[in-house]
């Protein structure tokens, strides 16, 4: 936002720590910052935060939130927040699948028809049309029927349908660098297309496109929460942080913390993932 | 003009009649058997033996070729049969459609909360002065973009429906069951309106025709309301018609949520039962719904805002805002 310019008119003296001016400027970051480095020690090293067993009890059921269980015990009396944690890696690989098989097929789609043009990016860009006209959700939801149940189907299903995106944003960039000089160069020296494409063509054009894949973190865990959420993730002992909430569904007005807390912490993840995201992308933007 | 809008709707037909293929292969092509061996285990969890399995296979027609079957498919589905439901064996296309009341209430109430709220807030961040209060207004829509939509629903229903008893929890019955489901459908649409309202008025504020008005000596709410507004709202539709998707799949998590009946929890049965033609329905449905409201909000351009000229329309069609659902 419009703190962002406060370093750049810092005086020139002290641009060795502009850096940190703009950090202190902007605690938001810093917590968002914090917040994910958490999320992603979590994923890698769960036991670093609790080491109550996420499957078995640990304490009498639905206690609520105390010092030895923060997010208090569900209706078996497993301990929640260990249940949280440990949901964590499923949850980050989901997305990491997911924004990756976006970016990955989008960005191809993109490339081949902003670059070939013509009947290339007639039959692609048609592609695209019925990847947008058709929500997000239903698309997932069709891929989910067809591929089964399960973490890995419903980070592939959000991956499908986040496809669109990337290739509209890659498809842009492409249009925009192949008009450029260099290109008419490159081409008169001889180099083949792949070569082109690879080289010359994509490395110009991945930035957008990556800004785009920070902005799809957040979408992607909200859209993987959702389902899983809606029961389409692992079969339930294994605990993944929208089922969680699912869990806690049932249990609403006897234990609020079964639900709400687990909720509260994607909310705060995906809030962060965002923060981060905008931060990044605030040069370069891109409209999604 | 027809001629546009003649080739428009030739371009929606040809969006639907994609989706429908692409939802036919991956669903009949791509699991093999899978819809089938759903079928074949009994309620009782016994399965079928190979003899009884054939006859559903040629019962269902899956003993044909494919092409066969999805020219036979295509047809059905332009005859608006969609084949029958593997839960009930009554037709998909109606166990569908019987669904489509609750939801469009649901979907409507939360679209025009959306268009309320957004612009209300837009209109309130732009006329508000104080620094800080103003970085607040214009930071919250951000927020209401990134928060999960089942978990403030539950949150809701913790507080209003059981600490303060104002709301029913669940259920359909009378006009308190929608207030709380469309309240947070509404959410993420009315946070992304009121994110595009605002960009597109701090641009239309600093045209000149506006510094002229305010010489004239009209009032800051006047310039806003009769002079900016009108001039900024076009993104807005183009959003709000872009939304539609999110609201059909918002609605989904919703009545799961709020126990409600609809098209969502239609849907979401029918992937757990692996129910084809009715996520078939569902797809195809959602995907006419789109094409149908996009198509009918650019024949609307020229008269919402004289200035639009029919060709220059297409340049109004922002990419689609995303949102979460």
């Amino acid at each position: 936002m419009s703190t962002a310019t406060a370093a750049g008119t810092r005086p020139a003296d002290t641009a060795r720590f502009a850096w940190l001016w703009t950090i202190l400027r902007q605690p938001g970051l810093i917590l968002s910052w914090a917040v994910l480095v958490a999320v992603l020690l979590a994923a890698a090293v769960p036991s670093l935060f609790t080491d109550a067993d996420p499957l078995r009890a640990t304490g009498p059921r639905l206690t609520a939130p105390n010092a030895q269980h923060l997010f208090g015990t569900d209706n078996l009396g497993r301990d929640v927040f260990s249940r949280v944690v440990h949901g964590t890696s499923a949850s980050v690989q989901a997305v990491a699948v997911a924004v990756l098989l976006g970016l990955l097929i989008g960005s191809l789609m993109g490339l081949l028809a902003g670059y070939f043009g013509r009947w290339v990016d007639d039959i692609l860009m048609r592609v695209v049309d019925v990847l947008l006209a058709v929500p997000a959700l239903l698309i997932s939801l069709a891929f989910i029927t067809a591929l089964g149940f399960g973490t890995v189907n419903i980070a592939i299903a959000v991956g499908i349908g986040n496809v669109a995106a990337f290739a509209r944003v890659m498809r842009a960039e492409v249009l925009r660098i192949r008009g450029m000089a260099y290109i008419e160069a490159t081409t008169f020296a001889g180099i083949g297309r792949l070569r082109l494409l690879t080289r010359h063509v994509l490395p110009n054009a991945a930035g957008p496109v990556l800004v785009l894949a920070t902005l799809e973190l957040g979408l992607a865990l909200l859209s993987i929460s959702a389902l899983s959420f809606l029961g389409f993730g692992a079969p339930p002992p294994a605990p993944e942080w929208g089922s969680l909430v699912a869990g806690g569904r049932d249990y609403l007005s006897a234990a609020w913390w079964m639900a709400s807390l687990p909720g509260a912490v994607i909310a705060v993840t995906v809030l962060s993932a965002n923060r981060i995201a905008r931060s990044i992308n605030r040069q370069q933007y891109v409209s999604v | 003009m027809a001629s546009y809008a003649a080739r428009r709707i030739l371009h929606a037909l040809l969006v639907l009649w994609a989706a429908f293929t692409a939802t036919f292969l991956l669903l009949y092509a791509l699991p093999g058997d899978a819809a089938l061996n759903k079928a074949g285990v009994g309620s009782d969890g016994s399965v079928l033996d190979p003899a009884q399995l054939a006859q559903i296979r040629t019962q269902l027609g899956l003993d044909q070729p494919l092409p066969l079957q999805y020219g036979k498919a295509l047809l059905g589905a332009l005859h608006g049969d969609f084949g029958t439901s593997v839960q009930t064996g009554n037709s998909a296309a109606a166990m569908y459609v019987e669904a489509i009341p609750e939801t469009l209430k649901l979907a409507g109430a939360a679209l025009v909360l959306a268009m309320i709220l957004g612009i209300a807030w837009a209109l309130l961040a732009s006329y508000t002065r104080v620094p800080l209060l103003r970085q607040a207004l214009v930071a919250l829509p951000a927020a209401g973009v990134s928060v999960p939509t089942f978990w403030i629903g539950l949150v809701l229903i913790q507080f209003v429906s059981f600490k303060w008893q104002l709301l029913p929890a669940i259920g359909n019955e009378g006009i308190e069951s929608l207030v709380m489901p469309a309240v947070v459908l509404s959410i993420p649409s009315a946070a992304m309106s009121a994110q595009i309202l605002l960009r597109s008025l701090e641009s239309t504020l600093n045209a000149p025709y506006i510094e002229a008005a305010r010489a004239r000596g009209a009032s800051r709410a006047r310039v806003l309301l009769r002079h900016a507004l009108q001039n900024s709202i076009i993104p807005v539709i183009t959003a709000l018609a872009m939304t539609t998707g999110h609201l059909i799949g918002g609605s989904v998590v919703m009545e799961t949520v709020f126990s409600r009946s609809g098209v969502g929890a239609v849907t979401v049965r029918a992937v757990n039962y692996q129910d084809t033609p009715v996520v078939l329905v569902a797809v195809v449905f959602a995907a006419a719904t789109f094409v149908t409201i996009n198509f009918l909000v650019d024949i609307l351009y020229p008269v919402i805002d004289p200035r639009i000229r029919v060709r220059a329309s297409r340049r109004f069609r922002l990419l689609p805002a995303r949102t979460a659902t």
